[in-house]
């Protein structure tokens, strides 16, 4: 509180990556439903583009350059990272019986 | 759709559940407009942006969803207590236990701990408000609303009926076609926005609004807890959210995610609803621990043994609580290797649990020890918990698990966990903080009384289940025939459970009677407090600190009463407060949520349409929001602190 939040200028960070995310899922659709490529094609495509996606928006949206410690910054990566290798590798490990 | 479908109809049960709801409805709507108290329930309640008040909401709604879930237990216990009992039939059971678990777990259990942080946090760290006020009191409205859409499935469209767990393929269109788990998918993916703000709120809240000189490692036990808690809350929840927005879109579009044909995979349900489901049971009890921290630290009027040691137990506990989650599905048979490393990572989380316990004794050790009431629940906590840690381990050994899986032993293991870790600890928090909530104390007889009924009952009902569940007595199953032997050991069971509800009226009557007789807390202090909140007045003015308090030891106020100086206020030193501006807007766009919830469930995709887009008028409406707040003069801050007798 106190602080103020008024921008001095129009927020094109955020307008520009809206409309990136936008093109990006928009692009992942049309693969998924309409490419006709084959399924590891697909795959490996919708995936990349999820993967450009996440970074892009921790860049556009998440103040990822911008805080004063970048220790604190470093640590969260980490955590997430280590999360998102948990549920995702996890997952296909712990559900490898039934692939 | 026919009325006969879009209501509930053919059991005596749910047709005295619409009377009482009609004439509940109509008593309040009358007592409102009689004591003319719509505006009063506008500007003090429905629009505040006050932590302290929001706090309040949030227990208000978790005794009522107490209420509910009590009610749930007792009629499962009522049919359980005699062999081929029909008192429910089986669909009706189904129903009944699905809403039990559910509503303990979501609408019970974390908004009495998220009501509790709500007032207690902002006050330990010295603050004035939480972070982000505005999106305090959305979270709690979204919470609100997701809360009561999942309440209203019993009496319009059916209750979900396939396990707080919802396994794919039972909760799937194949074979539970109904609305009832569209209510679910809806109700539990709405509160769960609401939790994830109130997570990303406090993490911040923790981190960036201490007092001068309150450095990470002295800060009060209960508000490191609730620090990782934010943590886990806000890794855990997208998982919830992404696996019900699958569920969803299976449900109501026809995808198949979870289904058995078309390469849909229902066993990844369980997979990712655990995920998030074991982080989710320790953001229910690592609160619980900071709640017993403070609680026994004060009555024993000591610090708090092991500090450091505690700390890093969370934290470990909340990182291990990450890597355990296939041990609620060891039986799947996803092979050898798995449910090894899962059941090694399961048994390690005992060991920072354990130090926690061992911190907790030797705080105890030559301490002067107080019995109040909310020590009375702390000190049950440490060996009925015990009890439910213990055979949890026992659980956790995957070989075993084949024996005990989805039987009562699992039922009374954490059930043992889950009333002794987290009920006891709110009912602990409730007397401890409740003269900050209402400026006066609970009964400590009527307190007492509870304690003992709750505690008993909660033993004499769950203890027997142990047995229960190895004489081979399976979680789930609605009746049982008479050759089984099961039908003593149910009926103690079912006594156990009446004494609980025994125990929760008593602790209602409490709250009238100590409104109206309670001894009033005038000094603000009615504990000899160590923390921060202490030095508050009771009931707590809505700016919390005339100045901000400065920190120079782990137990702040302790260390201010021991200098001799106490929390003097300066009336020269004081300045101008800035608070946040109330907002209706919050609360309207839960509403708008509530409508698009409920078009969801029903496939009214018109009604669904709409709400949403008033949901968007309402976002943007708010970034359009110039609104700072408002500051409360000195003369004003000095009227108060002198009516409350701390000012100069």
């Amino acid at each position: 509180m106190g602080a103020n939040h008024h921008h001095e200028t129009f927020p094109w960070k955020h307008i520009v990556g809206f409309i990136l995310s936008l093109v990006l899922t928009f692009i992942a659709l049309w693969v998924a439903l309409s490419s006709g490529w084959t399924i590891k094609a697909i795959l490996g495509v919708i995936v990349t583009l999820a993967v450009l996606q996440a970074a892009l928006q921790l860049f556009m949206f998440m103040h990822m350059t911008e805080s004063d410690s970048g220790r604190v910054q470093t640590i969260n990566m980490l955590y997430s990272f280590f999360i998102a290798v948990v549920v995702v590798a996890g997952s296909i490990w712990v559900m490898w019986f039934v692939l | 759709m026919k009325w006969s479908e879009f209501f509930v109809t053919g059991e005596p049960l749910i047709y005295a559940a619409d009377v009482a709801i009609v004439l509940t409805v109509i008593g309040i709507v009358f007592v409102l407009t009689y004591f003319k108290k719509w505006k009063w329930l506008w500007d003090e309640w429905l629009t505040t942006v006050d932590h302290k008040k929001i706090g309040v909401m949030y227990i208000i709604s978790a005794v009522l969803m107490l209420f509910r879930g009590g009610v749930d237990a007792l009629l499962m216990r009522a049919q359980l207590t005699a062999p081929n009992m029909k008192f429910l039939n089986s669909e009706h059971y189904n129903e009944i236990f699905t809403t039990h678990g559910t509503i303990m777990i979501l609408f019970m259990a974390m908004p009495f701990i998220i009501g509790l942080m709500n007032i207690v946090v902002p006050l330990q760290i010295g603050a004035r408000d939480v972070a982000y006020p505005y999106l305090n009191a959305l979270s709690f409205w979204l919470f609100f609303v997701g809360a009561m859409l999942f309440n209203i499935s019993f009496v319009i469209g059916g209750s979900p009926n396939a396990g707080w767990t919802s396994y794919f393929p039972l909760a799937g269109n194949e074979f539970s076609p109904g609305v009832g788990n569209n209510y679910y998918a809806v109700a539990l993916q709405i509160s769960g926005i609401g939790t994830l703000m109130t997570g990303i709120n406090f993490l911040v809240t923790i981190l960036k609004m201490r007092a001068p000189g309150m450095t990470l490692m002295r800060m009060p036990m209960f508000t490191w807890t609730i620090l990782i808690t934010c943590v886990l809350i806000i890794f855990a929840f997208p998982v919830l959210t992404v696996a019900l927005a699958l569920m969803t879109f299976d449900r109501l579009f026809d995808t198949q995610f979870f289904t058995m044909a078309n390469g849909g995979m229902s066993m990844l349900w369980a997979n990712l609803f655990w995920i998030w489901g074991h982080p989710e049971v320790y953001i229910v009890i690592l609160p619980s621990f900071g709640i017993f921290s403070e609680v026994v630290s004060t009555f024993a009027r000591k610090r708090l043994f092991g500090y450091k040691a505690m700390v890093y137990s969370i934290v470990g506990i909340a990182f291990l609580s990450f890597i355990v989650w296939v041990h609620h599905f060891f039986t799947m048979g996803a092979g050898a290797a798995v449910n090894s490393v899962f059941s090694i990572t399961t048994m390690a989380i005992a060991v920072p649990t354990g130090v926690k316990i061992f911190n907790w004794l030797f705080t105890l050790r030559k301490g002067k020890i107080r019995f109040t009431t909310a020590m009375l629940w702390s000190l049950a906590f440490i060996p009925n918990f015990v009890i439910g840690g213990v055979t949890g381990v026992m659980l956790a050994m995957a070989a075993a698990d084949y024996q005990y899986h989805n039987s009562y032993f699992l039922i009374a293991h954490f059930h043992y966990v889950l009333i002794a870790g987290t009920v006891f600890a709110c009912f602990a928090g409730l007397h401890y903080w409740y003269p900050k909530m209402f400026g006066h104390i609970l009964n400590e007889r009527l307190g007492k009384w509870t304690f003992w009924l709750f505690m008993i009952g909660f033993n004499i009902c769950f203890f027997p289940m142990y047995f229960l569940g190895l004489m081979g007595m399976t979680r789930r199953m609605y009746t049982y025939s008479e050759g089984l032997g099961w039908t003593p050991l149910n009926v103690v069971a079912s006594v156990g459970a009446v004494l609980m509800g025994i125990g929760f009226i008593v602790l209602c009557y409490n709250i009238y009677y100590s409104a109206r007789y309670g001894e009033r807390d005038m000094t603000g202090d009615p504990w000899d407090g160590r923390t921060l909140e202490w030095a508050t007045s009771s009931p707590v003015a809505h700016y919390n600190f005339a100045i901000t308090p400065e920190v120079k030891d782990l137990d702040a106020y302790w260390e201010m009463k021991k200098s001799g100086k106490g929390f003097e206020i300066d009336e020269e030193k004081l300045k101008p407060i800035h608070m946040p501006s109330n907002s209706g807007r919050p609360f309207l766009i839960s509403i708008a949520f509530f409508f698009a919830g409920f078009g969801l469930v029903f496939k009214w995709f018109w009604l669904a349409i709409i709400a949403t887009i008033f949901i968007a008028l309402g976002l943007i409406l708010r970034s359009f929001d110039d609104d700072d707040g408002y500051y409360i003069s000195v003369d004003e801050i000095k009227r108060t602190e002198r009516l409350s007798g701390k000012g100069a």
